[in-house]
């Protein structure tokens, strides 16, 4: 009897040991292991992580996890989503229950040094803004004295709300909810004057309005919201791999390789093209990956500029243009380091 | 018989030690709070350990950092610029708010429908009996929504807003003058405390009397008299030492006055209602567990309807009363954090809500929440024992 307690404190005491002895270094292993890779997602905003309706998620932050699991897995549909509200994102991501976090998530500081998290590049680079309703017949941003205004609860757009309306001596009523989809329905109801997040958002909110018309965008952007994939520190490996799935998509748009045209092109003579399908150059071995990596990338989920279209672009209902998310040659941020 | 049980427990030799049931219950429970204390230490530090070589930043220090974002509802001062300290302060306070409202509600509400479910009038009871049922078998949750989404959602906006002479009612609260306070209003206030002290002396002085002359003195309604009377005439001698703030709309909400926000107004409501239903249930279980010889044996002697039911059935009923009632109020406390639900910024909803996503100290703040709605529940726990005591009967 005394023996058995004996051993069942030992093994509990053991059990606890290797759960700390575990965490780094071991999410390839583990997601080779389980055959899939987990992507925490958002609850549902069009364009970046939405479920379409047949419920297969879609959107520029999935095509993120859908490269991953390309990339690891050599299929881009293994990928299990987990919705997740900003409050619980980096819980979820900490604890283990998601490999990788592609939530339409700011990189700041604090996020990146004190979480225990790193941003794996920028896959969105947006600012914050306003919606109003048509009726109010505000023009500007600095008109918004006194106004109720609707956010989601444990985001940036929080803390940079409360700065602008400091800076400009202007009072305002914070109205938090927990989803975007609350914060929609509560500016449809009247809660608030003003709905306010990043402007890529308000653009794929205000078309879940019942009236996408009565509702306008306000012409200021009030901050920089870089954002991008994010991972568990302590893990290098995963996060390489991450990070240059998300750059294998951004130079194969800048080497004009598409899902379309990839098998023809990979047998050219073009030696960027050749290194980023592995047939020259540093394949897969530093990632700790099959040589054809980003060959399945681009083959299955297709260049960034395609995604982007193909979400937020002119091949959807968002329309949003390519502006700062315009490759670097052509007058836009995105910028990924060669691939040699 | 006996002889012989004494002699088998009184062996030639001391047993082993580990033979002895008592000597071996000591020994075990020692095994036990040792690993159970052993357990709790290891995974502490385990957590501690991981959490540092995870580069999680971990400890207190995060409660002085600036916050950084607004909240609501503010019973005390608070912006941006105060540290997340003073945000738990707010959502702490938030709570207990919604809570002390809630319980004072519900104990009226179910006061009131746990007699009417006795009542010999066959519609009261009827109707008090379909509430109960009504609201005691729909989810909480769903309460709150239909308060929220339902009947104040609709509510027309601030430009149409109806008018109840100077407050207004729209979706965006209940606004209502606030009076303003002005340097003689201490008066007024002191004048208020000589009152209560002004009752307390009338209760006890007719309580001799009565036992000494057999004579009642009306005390109620003198009470009243007196907590109104006397800070009256005291404000009009400080020459009305208080003016009004009216709301009034002003750009695109209503300025001035005090405004009692629609997250508030449903959440109160719906907790109020729902736990009025099970404490109306309470109440006439525990006015039903007065035997009615109780009644009788009062009316034989002499003792009017109203006296009875207050010197009699009440006292003995609130001793079968208190003790489920207490769960009831611990149960609403607890649910107020349902509250983050709706946006109304609780506890929970501020501080383990975006509190927590700014500074991603999960444990740090849970541990704090979990302590918070422990210590209250304990604190009431306390009181309504000692309440039930001075309630219970005193036997000699």
């Amino acid at each position: 009897m005394k023996k058995l307690a004996s051993i069942a404190a030992m093994s509990a005491l053991a059990m606890g040991l290797s759960s700390g002895a575990q965490a780094a270094d071991e999410t390839l292993g583990a997601v080779k292991g389980k055959g899939f890779v987990q992507c925490g997602v958002s609850t549902g905003l069009p364009g970046f992580s939405n479920p379409d309706a047949k419920g297969n998620w879609e959107g520029l932050d999935v095509d993120v996890c859908r490269a991953v699991a390309a990339a690891v897995l050599g299929d881009a549909s293994k990928v299990k989503y987990i919705p997740l509200t900003a409050k619980e994102r980096f819980t979820a991501l900490q604890s283990g229950e998601i490999d990788v976090l592609s939530r339409n998530t700011t990189w700041t500081q604090t996020r990146d040094t004190k979480l225990g998290l790193n941003f794996a590049g920028v896959n969105y680079y947006d600012g914050q803004g306003f919606m109003v309703s048509k009726e109010l017949g505000v023009k500007s941003a600095l008109e918004l004295d006194g106004a109720a205004v609707c956010i989601q609860s444990g985001t940036t757009t929080e803390l940079n709300l409360s700065d602008y309306f400091r800076q400009h001596k202007m009072a305002y009523t914070p109205v938090v909810f927990d989803t975007s989809d609350q914060t929609v329905k509560g500016f449809e109801a009247g809660r608030c004057d003003v709905l306010t997040s990043d402007q890529s958002q308000l653009y794929a909110l205000r078309i879940k309005l019942a009236n996408p018309d009565g509702a306008m965008v306000l012409p200021e952007v009030i901050s920089k919201e870089p954002l991008g994939p994010v991972v568990r520190q302590g893990d290098d490996q995963w996060f390489n791999i991450v990070k240059w799935s998300l750059n294998a998509m951004i130079n194969a748009e800048e080497l004009g390789l598409t899902s379309a045209n990839i098998d023809k092109m990979k047998d050219g003579n073009n030696p960027g093209v050749k290194r980023l399908v592995g047939k020259e150059g540093p394949k897969g071995e530093g990632l700790g990956l099959s040589d054809d990596w980003a060959y399945n990338i681009v083959k299955q989920v297709g260049n960034y500029g395609e995604a982007f279209e193909r979400n937020v672009g002119t091949g959807s209902p968002l329309n949003i243009s390519r502006g700062n998310n315009a490759l670097w040659s052509k007058g836009g941020f995105l910028y990924a380091p060669p691939m040699r | 018989m006996p002889a012989e049980v004494n002699k088998s427990l009184a062996p030639a030799s001391k047993p082993k030690f580990w033979n002895d049931p008592d000597k071996r219950a000591i020994i075990f429970q020692i095994l036990i709070v040792t690993m159970v204390v052993a357990f709790v230490a290891h995974i502490v530090n385990n957590a501690l350990t991981n959490l540092e070589t995870r580069g999680i930043t971990t400890g207190f220090g995060f409660l002085t950092q600036t916050s950084g974002f607004d909240i609501l509802l503010t019973l005390i001062p608070y912006d941006a610029t105060y540290s997340f300290g003073r945000t738990f302060l707010v959502g702490l306070f938030n709570t207990l708010l919604v809570s002390f409202l809630g319980v004072a509600l519900a104990t009226i509400l179910g006061f009131v429908l746990g007699v009417a479910r006795l009542s010999n009038n066959w519609l009261i009871s009827k109707a008090a009996m379909c509430y109960v049922e009504t609201f005691r078998n729909i989810p909480l949750l769903l309460q709150i929504f239909f308060w929220y989404v339902a009947v104040l959602g609709p509510l027309p906006s601030p430009r149409q807003s109806i008018e109840l002479g100077s407050a207004f009612i729209n979706n965006r609260g209940f606004y209502i003058p606030s009076p303003v306070l002005e340097a003689g209003f201490w008066f007024v206030v002191i004048a208020f405390f000589v009152a209560i002290g002004a009752c307390i002396y009338l209760s006890r002085w007719n309580h001799k009397r009565q036992d000494a002359t057999g004579q009642q003195f009306p005390v109620f309604w003198a009470s009243v008299g007196l907590l109104i009377g006397i800070p009256l005439v005291v404000y009009f001698l400080a020459g009305s030492p208080m003016t009004w703030d009216y709301p009034a709309l002003k750009g695109f909400n209503f300025k001035g006055g005090a405004v009692i926000i629609p997250e508030l107004m449903a959440l109160l409501l719906a907790l109020s209602i729902y736990t009025a239903a099970f404490i109306a249930e309470i109440v006439r279980s525990g006015i039903e567990a007065v035997s009615k010889g109780q009644t009788e044996a009062s009316h034989a002697l002499g003792v009017s309807n109203g006296r009875t039911l207050q010197l009699v059935v009440i006292p003995q009923a609130l001793r079968v009363i208190i003790p489920p009632l207490t769960s009831q109020y611990l149960n609403l406390i607890k649910n107020s954090s349902l509250a983050t639900a709706i946006g109304y910024p609780d506890l929970v909803s501020v501080f383990m809500g975006t509190t927590l996503n700014q500074t991603g100290q999960a444990i740090e703040i849970i541990l704090m929440t979990m302590a918070v709605y422990l210590t209250i529940s304990l604190l009431v726990s306390l009181l309504m024992n000692w309440y039930n005591k001075r309630m219970a009967l005193v036997e000699r």
